[in-house]
């Protein structure tokens, strides 16, 4: 196991490497000039061009490359462009509101999805079931924006029971931070139980139909403990492969879901990098995002084994 | 609408989070904030920036005036009037200023505002600012007299010091302290001291959620009643939080509930909404509004030619632009005047150009000036929603006075790095685009920076044209007001006569605030003193 992890570890390397020069490239190769966006309206070419030289990005591609991989060896992960602070500290100013998001969707579209599903399974073919796939394909249809926006006009505008926007610290008031948390949980989390219900439906049914299951029921246990001890379990590698692959749909969420809500989080922050050509942030951010992909499904990976025992590594 | 009160959200938030919400340090947080007047304003975008001079952008130009003071400022007439300097006088031959400060001015650590920081502030502001620039081309030496006198000796008379010193938006010549101001000019300050009417509190405000500041109780207001940027800077609030919220959408749903005080000017599609609720007013707080521009880029084909770029003026119909951005009439006014209409030196194009367009002209001088039917390659930002709408309307508008036009849409940052390029349209040039100018920076023809036409030292489009160096030139030395006002009228003539650009359109943008706020301020900036919540 141990020799799977490190050898998973080091496969890191490579993907980030990779990720790097993809990124570096895209945003040298494609149009926009942070030194232009830094002038302002007003400026004349020749003040873009004295700052374009105070940030370094007149030296050649391959050098600017060279010194951002150089400084993110020794742990420096560069200076935003804009906000006079490194981007090192950005990140850690704006984690929170995300990783806050992050986890209440998790919990709560995996607290929905997973019994969802079961019970579609279980009641495969009923008024239930039709239901909660129909809900599923709208929950994959639906842009997670206008789901947003709806929320918000109900629940914040009309009943007034929540705020519109905005973020509270859990460590400032645990109870603005709740309030805040509702809708744009609810929001990301839509998606997220469409498809673990999907998932979990497909699995659960295929595991119905085993033999084990028939010798489960035989032997007289109850439906809750064959479904969830005997059903879930075994259906549960194909759903935790979903569910790491969602963390994909979880990055890409957040940062429309922060938009819509206002949330100070890493995906709000990447849009405004990324329109004001804030090169590190962008690189770093990214870079980020990659790593927590490939970790949350190294440890998907490693959880297969604490429900399948012939999985070994 | 239905209104809701904290009392029920509370109940909500409380029934969902369980008895751990109702934790002590929720209530205290909660209570403190409530005990102070808090006002909650969103600007036009997100600020990351703090240094008004290292950048232009309008939201850090605002926040400029919350911290720092300036030696004059503009009051509602559109007239310079003393605002840290108590007395100036000029010698005869008007080539020695001498300014005094007033009495009581300090920084926000209680240390006194000297003459020794104001001649830094300037001499930075003078190396980035366009009327900073052609300022400090006449200035030959300043000098610290004392402690709260300094000179400024020019190497001939310029009309213009006060109205440069006086500047109302970007960049404005804030007086920073001599450490501060000492800064190479293109990098970002890293302090936020500075003498204004609020202290800005770094430890509290995290960019791209909010910017806090609080009121400088040692602040000692001009005793003058306030007038536009000038006058006594009175706080009636204890605190200021600028709110970063770049949804206009989101600014609206949060006002409406009552999360905001104050937007700086919600798009005119979503003003009918908040018309409806009777807990919102619109304030015109900026009377001389915006003006929209139509840059060409005279280094290529076919706007290298002047009679193709006139041609291009004739099809401008500015009505056409206004109602496509803008709609409602009360938010726009046609006016072919390039200084501003209503101010000092605007004056009416003639031959109703910009208000009635001619496209059978425009065709004749087309067909004279050879244009091969070339597109012209229009750039069309998307990001911005003032001047989305923009581009469209011009290419509807030049294709009907003969030409062929090739719109690419981009976002505002690819425009303003694209504008940047002197290649032929088809090797990733440009021929035209569009933006908007606070109709405060463009009053004369010194800070409107779309006259300057000095080849590259120009603003993008490059136009090159002695001529009209020549009378802005003569302009920025008269000092006599009526002369100065002709001299204007011939610098928008040779504009004209050169097709240099077109100004298509005046518009006004009013905020939105909660009927709660009273004493929001007519200037061109949107300032947070005088400003009461009830």
């Amino acid at each position: 196991m141990l020799d799977f992890i490190a050898r998973r570890l080091i496969a890191i390397i490579p993907v980030l490497a990779v990720v790097a020069v993809f990124v570096f490239l895209m945003l040298r190769l494609t149009p926009g000039d942070p030194a232009a966006v830094i002038a302002g309206d007003n400026a004349t070419s020749d003040q873009i061009a004295m700052i374009r030289e105070k940030l370094g990005l007149t030296l050649p591609i391959w050098q600017q490359f060279a010194i951002w991989m150089g400084d993110i060896l020794q742990g420096n992960f560069g200076e935003s462009y804009f906000f006079k602070k490194t981007v090192a500290e950005l990140i850690a100013q704006r984690v929170e509101p995300t990783l806050a998001l992050a986890i209440c969707t998790m919990v709560l579209a995996l607290s929905v999805a997973l019994p969802l599903g079961v019970i579609a399974a279980y009641k495969q073919g009923s008024f239930l079931d039709r239901f909660v796939m129909g809900v599923s394909v709208l929950g994959f249809s639906v842009p997670s924006f206008v789901i947003g926006y709806c929320l918000i006009y109900v629940f914040a505008i009309e009943l007034g029971w929540v705020p519109v926007q905005g973020y509270t610290r859990i460590g400032v008031d645990f109870g603005g931070f709740i309030e805040h948390m509702i809708l744009p949980s609810i929001t990301l989390g839509i998606i997220y139980v469409a498809l673990v219900a999907r998932i979990t439906r497909a699995s659960v049914l295929e595991v119905l139909n085993e033999d084990y299951i028939r010798t489960a029921r035989a032997k007289g246990l109850s439906n809750r403990v064959v479904l969830m001890r005997h059903a879930l379990r075994n259906a549960a590698v194909p759903i935790l492969t979903v569910i790491g692959i969602g963390v994909a749909l979880l990055i890409g969420g957040a940062v429309v879901t922060e938009s819509v809500f206002g949330l100070p989080g890493l995906g709000r922050l990447t849009v405004e990098a990324v329109l004001s050509r804030d090169f590190p942030t962008i690189q770093t951010v990214i870079l980020l995002f990659s790593v927590v992909y490939v970790v949350v499904n190294l440890l998907i990976d490693i959880s297969y084994t604490l429900f399948d025992p012939r999985i070994r590594y | 609408m239905k209104k809701k009160t904290g009392m029920k959200r509370r109940t909500f938030g409380a029934l969902t989070a369980g008895a751990v919400i109702a934790a002590g340090g929720t209530t205290v947080t909660r209570t403190a904030q409530a005990a102070d007047k808090i006002l909650k304003f969103v600007q036009n975008g997100n600020m990351p920036v703090l240094d008004p001079i290292w950048t232009t952008a309008y939201v850090t130009r605002t926040h400029g005036y919350f911290i720092y003071d300036t030696l004059f400022s503009m009051d509602a007439n559109n007239e310079v009037k003393p605002q840290m300097v108590d007395k100036y006088d000029v010698s005869a031959d008007k080539t020695l200023w001498t300014f005094t400060l007033r009495d009581g001015l300090e920084w926000h650590d209680g240390t006194p505002v000297t003459s020794e920081d104001c001649i830094p502030s300037i001499k930075r502001w003078g190396a980035r600012d366009a009327m900073g620039l052609k300022l400090m081309d006449f200035v030959s030496e300043f000098k610290a007299v004392d402690a709260k006198t300094f000179t400024m000796k020019l190497k001939e008379p310029y009309g213009l010091v006060l109205e440069s010193l006086g500047k109302p938006s970007s960049n404005v010549p804030f007086i920073m302290p001599k450490k501060i101001a000492e800064t190479d000019p293109f990098k970002q300050i890293d302090s936020q001291m500075g003498s204004g009417p609020f202290k800005y509190i770094n430890a509290e405000s995290k960019p791209g959620e909010k910017h806090v500041y609080v009121k400088n109780a040692k602040y000692k207001p001009r005793s003058e009643a306030p007038s536009g940027l000038s006058g006594g800077k009175v706080v009636k609030v204890d605190r200021v939080e600028i709110i970063e919220m770049p949804d206009p959408q989101q600014q609206v749903n949060a006002i409406i509930a009552g999360e905001i005080d104050l937007i700086e000017q919600p798009p005119h599609d979503l003003i009918p909404i908040m018309k409806k609720e009777k807990s919102l007013q619109m304030i015109d707080w900026n009377p001389l509004g915006q003006q929209f521009i139509f840059r060409m880029n005279h280094v290529v084909a076919p706007f290298n030619n002047p009679k193709i770029r006139q041609a291009a003026l004739l099809c401008i119909r500015q009505e056409d632009y206004l109602k496509a951005t803008v709609g409602e009439p009360e938010f726009y006014k046609v006016s072919s005047a390039a200084f501003i209409g209503g101010t000092p030196n605007a004056f009416e194009a003639p031959n109703g150009l910009f208000i009635k367009p001619d496209f059978e002209k425009s065709k004749a001088l087309l067909k004279e000036a050879g244009y091969d039917g070339t597109p012209i390659v229009l750039m069309q930002s998307t990001t911005l929603p003032v001047l989305t709408n923009l581009a469209p309307v011009t290419k509807a508008l030049l294709e009907q006075g003969g030409f062929k036009v090739d719109m690419q849409t981009m976002d505002w940052g690819t425009v303003i790095t694209r504008r940047t390029k002197k290649e032929p349209a088809n090797q990733g040039g440009w021929n035209i685009f569009h933006t908007f100018t606070v109709a405060a920076d463009i009053l004369n023809p010194i800070s409107n920076t779309y006259m300057v036409a000095q080849g590259d030292k120009s603003w993008f489009g490059w136009p090159t044209d002695p001529e009209m160096e020549k009378i802005r030139d003569t302009y920025s030395k008269e000092t006599d007001p009526a002369k100065a006002k002709q001299l204007a009228l011939a610098v928008q003539n040779r504009a004209i006569e050169t097709a240099q650009y077109g100004w298509i359109g005046q518009w006004y943008g009013p905020g939105a605030a909660r009927t709660a706020i009273k004493g929001w301020l007519k200037a061109p900036v949107p300032v947070m003193w005088n400003i009461e919540k009830a």
